[in-house]
């Protein structure tokens, strides 16, 4: 379920480090929680973004979620499909369904962020 | 068993624009008395438009049977008891619909001179008096349009007395169990905000209370009653604990409804109140407006209140626009009046110790409620009720049964539902106020309804997940409705 | 029910009150009355005020005749006692006409989208302005003179606390329009909106297409305001508004002393997102037949709470019933006929006596008249019965001389004749 190479935030996100790129999304865990999501609200193309800052937010029916960046550096590039096809978060969420592809300033920070397994009991634990 | 509701005929009905044809009206325009005169001429050919596309045709006959059928696809208080929690759906006396259309007053033009406004004028004077009498405050805007609206007029307020005491300061506190108003509010006055944890009985937390007010805290906005339906005993030592750092005492008044004639958030420490006259006052929610949002003081916000100002000299009223202190306009003119004078009939028709009566009863009728379904339903916070009750879905849940489930059967049964999952200090709350409008009749049948529910959960909850099942229209696919926006017809 | 309460009176009720809280008194209220008293009681506050004048006051607030349809309708209880429509399953009465009123407001106004309304005109402007802020990221407001003056004072008491600087700019002395110059010059890269009024506060149709060029090449958005919404049955919609923000008074709301009214914002379909207020959306149901709801509603403050678009929490939609109704009875043809009727009797009026500006005109204009100020002027008139204009000096000190003066279909030539004679 929770793929070996992502590292994961305890907000839900995940992160995977390709060179000195992350792309970045939000858990299976996330989407699940959230319900339908009808709309993503992605930053702009060159945004600089701190770790732990809000990077966008997702939309269901009745709640607002922020989405907090898991890492430090610029957006290079966002996934312009969500627009019109927000469900795919809830289908796809660690594939088709990224949300931005970020050029890190800072991959020391990955070693801050949960392995698959840690992130697995960190959301047993929360239920 | 379903007792108060069968089913009946529902006309179907297509939308206005569908149901048009060329060459179709409603209306008769006298004979114009003065020459017609050429609109290209006069405006300019190239500000005058083409016919408005799609814009209705249809008769008079179709435009009254339109109207009606779509009207019976609605609930309304005039069906039944409308049990939501925080809105106090009351009866709307027809008393006030006649004397907010008294001609010399539904025609005034809010410009005509002042010495031809006298009554409308008056009108709004008396309503100041009541209502500050009510609240035990010293002086009363009726300007702004609504309650969100009042409560932006009572932060804005107490900005402005802080920064003639030298220091706006930075934040609101705002409980957790607060309206979502309450934090919008604060954000578009300028201030931070943050929260304070309700205690274990629900009200506001004297510890962390001390521990939050800095010298950077302008106000602490408390609903009280609380949307628990619980007082805040303590409320006279919150003040205290605000007054001593500098900072105001904000109220809500959203539940004034449990407190007219038993107590006066004027006596109890409160600086700044707004009212909602749609909700204590009887004033129709025709579907969601127009309210007003009356705001009381004390004197010393006085000066900052909104201009103009409703001043009698003598036997005049007039309006005094030169108050250099005011936070300015909230809205153009002087307040939703129609609105005004619905609210005053109804204060007239009561009387003070008719007011008091109404409280009596409303808190009589939550409490009654409230020991009915105790058996039913899990009650997490135990303190005393006031008008509204909050109870979880803890028990129903565990067989898969959410508040919003328990509300869309309730419709099957004839009622409108209560409010579903507020306060979201509740895990799956079912808030519910019956006001004092209710009698034990349609009480009882509310109860009766809510029992035969929390026993059909036990049995069948699948089907209690799927209800409504009676309505013309079955739940609805509000996903859909947000992923593909469709805001406005257009022609297939 | 008290004994099932476990109570003897219901004063005991209340006992948990602490006493230092308890109004110890009855309140300080006359008791009740009957109905009739209370009928007399209105109509004793109606004799107080203006009874049988005729009048010429517009000015935000306009006199039309209201379709006897329209109270049958909202004065039925399942539209006047119904709450917002939350329960999409048990109102789609409110819905259906929510939806109804959005799409009429999209024909006259030539925008993709409109919201279920808003109190009113004077406080759709700074949801505007703010809208507009938020959408270019662009703090400052430019705004014309000849927008309404209380409408300003609005937008000026909102955006003091939103970091939201506002300047005005002015209108030509000649023509009562848009200084276009001055809008030019004192255009900046910090300019997320501008904000004009057509017909303008003086009545005057404005230059919707040139404001919108300079705004868009500065980079803001132009939000159009209009305050007259029969002038739409005739006059070219702002089709090069971003934004449109409007008082529906017209459209068979009585004046009732300045309240309750609605308003409307209006936008472009990329805007939906920034818009303040509720919106209705159509769906289907389980059953898949067509459905209406409430959505997009995470942009509303019961759920953003601090982070919401706006604080506003209702519309007005008993009232915008009024005015979908008044849309339906009156429909493509009656409306433009009407805001005919309208645009002949102001001309009529005009005809007899001085305009000041040059500007084209809808059914106000502004006067003077030599020798005789404008306060002398409604004091001869008010000898005849009639309520004359609204002095300007009040709002611009460089109008004092001047009334701003407004005829409608109800205008009767007999007293239109009079006030052109206390005129001359």
């Amino acid at each position: 379920m929770y793929p070996e190479n992502f590292r994961y935030t305890k907000e839900h996100e995940w992160v995977l480090a390709e060179g000195g790129t992350g792309t970045v999304g939000i858990t299976d865990h996330a989407q699940h929680e959230l319900g339908d999501i009808v709309y993503v609200d992605l930053p702009k193309v060159g945004t600089q973004l701190e770790a732990g800052k809000s990077l966008g937010s997702v939309e269901s029916v009745k709640a607002v979620s922020d989405i907090y960046s898991p890492v430090s550096g610029e957006i290079i590039e966002i996934n312009e499909s969500l627009a019109d096809a927000p469900e795919k978060l809830n289908s796809d969420p660690h594939g088709a369904a990224w949300l931005v592809k970020m050029r890190l300033s800072n991959p020391e920070e990955l070693q801050n962020l949960m392995s698959a397994a840690d992130y697995q009991s960190y959301i047993g634990a929360e239920k | 068993m379903i007792k108060k509701v069968t089913t009946h005929l529902s006309q179907n009905e297509a939308l206005l624009f569908e149901r048009s044809s060329p060459g179709k009206k409603a209306y008769q325009l006298p004979e114009l008395d003065v020459p017609a005169v050429d609109a290209a001429e006069a405006l300019g050919a190239e500000n005058v438009r083409q016919e408005i596309d799609g814009f209705p045709e249809v008769s008079e006959v179709e435009a009254i049977r339109h109207f009606t059928r779509l009207s019976t696809w609605n609930y309304a208080i005039d069906y039944g008891m409308y049990p939501l929690g925080s809105c106090t759906m009351k009866y709307n006396p027809r008393i006030n619909e006649v004397a907010a259309r008294t001609e010399g007053l539904a025609w005034a033009h809010p410009y005509q001179p002042e010495a031809l406004s006298q009554g409308c004028m008056q009108v709004m004077e008396a309503l100041e008096v009541a209502l500050a009498e009510i609240c035990g405050m010293d002086a009363v805007t009726l300007q702004p349009a609504a309650g969100a609206h009042g409560e932006l007029t009572g932060i804005l307020l107490i900005r402005a007395l802080l920064e003639k005491r030298g220091n706006p300061r930075k934040k609101i506190l705002i409980p957790d169990s607060a309206h979502g108003t309450n934090p919008a509010t604060a954000a578009i006055a300028g201030y931070a905000v943050e929260n304070i944890k309700s205690s274990e009985t629900g009200g506001v937390d004297l510890g962390a209370l001390e521990q939050l007010v800095t010298g950077d805290v302008a106000a602490l906005m408390v609903t009280n009653p609380n949307t628990l339906g619980v007082f805040e005993n303590n409320i006279v030592r919150v003040a205290e604990i605000l007054h001593k750092k500098g900072a105001m005492l904000y109220m809500d008044g959203a539940n004034m409804n449990a407190l007219v004639g038993i107590a006066r958030p004027g006596d109890f420490g409160v600086d700044v109140m707004h009212l909602n006259l749609h909700k204590t006052f009887s004033t129709p929610h025709g579907g969601g407006g127009p309210g007003a949002g009356p705001v009381a003081v004390k004197k010393v916000l006085e000066p900052f209140l909104p201009t103009p100002r409703l001043k009698r000299s003598g036997k005049k009223l007039t309006f005094d626009y030169k108050r250099k202190q005011s936070i300015g306009r909230v809205k153009a003119y002087y307040g939703n009046f129609g609105v005004l004078v619905r609210a005053l009939a109804y204060i007239l028709a009561h009387g003070g110790p008719g007011l008091k009566n109404a409280t009596m009863d409303a808190v009589l009728n939550a409490i009654y409620i409230r020991k009915e379904l105790e058996a039913y339903y899990d009650l997490p916070y135990q303190s005393p009720s006031m008008h509204e009750v909050v109870f979880s879905d803890d028990r129903q849940a565990k067989l898969g049964v959410r508040t919003g489930d328990i509300a869309k059967r309730l419709i099957d049964y004839g009622f409108h539902p209560y409010t579903v999952s507020f306060p979201m200090i509740v895990h799956g709350a079912l808030m519910i106020e019956p006001t004092e409008t209710e009698g034990k009749l349609e009480i009882d049948s509310f109860v009766d309804a809510m029992i035969s529910i929390a026993k059909e959960i036990e049995t069948d909850p699948q089907m209690v997940k799927n209800a409504p099942y009676n309505t013309r229209t079955s739940r609805v696919d509000e996903v859909t409705a947000a992923r593909k926006p469709v805001l406005r017809w257009k022609p297939a | 029910m008290l004994e099932a309460c476990g109570v003897s009176t219901p004063e005991e009720l209340f006992a948990h009150l602490p006493d230092a809280v308890r109004l110890n008194r009855p309140l300080n209220l006359a008791p009740g009355i009957s109905e009739y008293e209370i009928v007399q009681y209105f109509r004793d506050r109606a004799a107080e005020c203006a009874n049988g004048y005729a009048s010429f006051l517009g000015a935000g607030v306009y006199q039309h005749f209201r379709p006897v349809l329209v109270d049958t309708v909202v004065s039925r209880g399942e539209f006047l006692t119904s709450y917002t429509p939350y329960q999409a399953e048990i109102a789609q009465g409110t819905l259906t006409t929510i939806f109804e009123f959005q799409t009429m407001i999209c024909q006259l106004t030539g925008m993709d989208v409109a919201n279920a309304s808003m109190y009113d005109g004077s406080t759709a402007v700074p949801e505007a302005a703010m809208m507009a802020v938020r959408a270019t990221g662009k703090g400052r407001v430019l705004v014309a003179k000849s927008v309404h003056p209380e409408y300003r004072e609005v937008l000026a008491t909102f955006a003091k606390y939103q970091g939201m600087p506002v300047a005005e700019f002015g209108y030509v002395a000649e023509a009562g329009t848009l200084d276009l110059e001055d809008l030019e010059r004192q255009m900046d890269g910090l300019t997320g909106a501008v904000i004009i009024q057509t017909p303008n506060f003086f009545g005057i149709v404005e230059q919707v297409k040139a404001a919108a060029e300079i705004a868009h090449r500065h980079g803001a958005l132009l939000v159009v305001v209009f305050t007259e919404a029969v002038s739409l049955g005739l006059l070219e919609p702002p089709a090069e508004a971003d934004i449109v923000a409007g008082e529906l008074q017209s459209f068979a709301i009585s004046p009732s002393y300045g309240g309750p009214y609605a308003g409307i914002i209006a936008t472009k379909e990329k805007f939906i997102r920034q818009m303040p207020g509720r919106l209705v959306g159509q769906t289907t149901d389980s059953r898949g037949n067509r459905a209406f709801c409430l959505t997009l509603s995470t942009r509303e403050q019961h759920i953003r709470r601090e982070k919401a678009t706006s604080n506003i929490c209702t519309n007005q939609a008993l009232i915008a019933l009024m005015a979908t109704v008044f849309m339906t009875v009156y429909g493509k043809q009656g409306l433009r006929e009407l805001a005919e009727q309208n645009l002949a009797k102001a001309h009529y009026l005009a005809g007899k006596a001085t305009p000041r500006f040059s500007g084209k005109f809808f059914n106000e204009f502004v006067v003077r008249s030599p020798g005789k100020s404008p306060e002398e002027i409604n004091k001869a008139l008010l000898k005849k019965k009639i309520i004359g204009g609204l002095p300007l000096g009040r709002f611009y000190p460089e109008l004092a001389d001047s009334l701003l003066l407004c005829a409608t279909e109800m205008s009767k030539r007999a007293d239109m004749d009079a006030v052109a004679e206390v005129l001359a």
